[in-house]
């Protein structure tokens, strides 16, 4: 138990980060659109607890609001639209698969060895930063909200405006002619 | 080890980051091109999110709000293209739109 106390944190963090990347993995091997629809909510869920674990209480609800809600049974409906005359003995991959393969494995390794090899400074002990309006420690999201309506609210109208040009773009481009 | 540092989560985003781009390109199924396109930025989401704590600055939150906004959008136009190259070919398949293919 106190084992548990004293690492939990690292425990969760070991534990989720694997769920995202089995889940990942899964989405991008699975043959079905659909069980890929739903690996890829399991990813969603677990980079959502990986927010949590960092403090970021809102962005983790809104990750799971946002794309555990919205954008999955977007993804749900278009893949009961579309794949329902695909062939079942289609195949997975590409042609190119070996060389995509090689090429993202470089990737993996070049950052790889820069990020391992980079110190930061220790995390700060004090996180209130994350959770103080005015000067007063109130929550996460409060704090949010106001550095939202405050101090970003040009680019939080904009994203508003982007969205509702997302919208319209949508709904023409699935209108029958 | 057992102390959780931004290199962990950096490391998390790098391994789904590259897993997204690989689907992109091996993949044969638009909609999950689409799905991996997702993988890309939920990855850049985990960064900007260690980087706030390691920094203990809002700005990262703010950004990683911002950027699940414009994933919503770039999801809805995705698979209204999709669904537009559906109806015409009758076929999900990337090797099926090759018009602009020299």
């Amino acid at each position: 138990m106190e084992f548990l106390a004293a690492h939990g944190g690292a425990i969760l963090f070991y534990l989720f980060a694997a769920l995202a990347v089995g889940g990942a993995l899964l989405v991008i091997t699975l043959r079905n659109p659909m069980y890929c629809a739903f690996a890829l909510l399991l990813t969603f869920l677990a980079v959502a607890a990986l927010f949590l674990l960092r403090q970021a209480e809102f962005v983790g609800v809104v990750q799971i609001f946002v794309y555990g809600g919205g954008i999955m049974v977007l993804f749900l409906f278009v893949v009961m639209l579309v794949n329902l005359h695909n062939l079942p003995d289609a195949r997975r991959f590409l042609g190119q698969s070996p060389l995509a393969v090689a090429v993202a494995l470089m990737l993996l390794g070049l950052f790889g060895a820069l990020f391992i090899g980079t110190h930061f400074a220790p995390s700060p002990e004090n996180l209130d930063l994350l959770r103080t309006v005015d000067g007063v420690v109130v929550g996460n999201t409060e704090a949010v909200a106001m550095s939202l309506y405050r101090d970003y609210l040009l680019p939080f109208e904009i994203a508003s405006v982007f969205l509702l040009v997302a919208m319209i773009g949508a709904v023409v481009l699935g209108r029958r002619q | 080890m057992l102390e959780i540092t931004t290199n962990h989560y950096l490391v998390v985003s790098l391994i789904l980051f590259t897993i997204g781009i690989a689907g992109v390109m091996v993949r044969r199924n638009m909609i999950v091109v689409l799905m991996s396109i997702e993988l890309i930025l939920n990855a850049v989401n985990l960064n900007l999110i260690a980087f706030s704590y390691q920094l203990a600055d809002l700005t990262g939150q703010i950004f990683a709000i911002f950027t699940i906004a414009v994933a919503a959008g770039e999801a809805a136009v995705g698979l209204g293209i999709l669904l537009a190259f559906f109806r015409l070919r009758q076929t999900a398949r990337l090797d099926s739109a090759m018009e602009l293919e020299g």
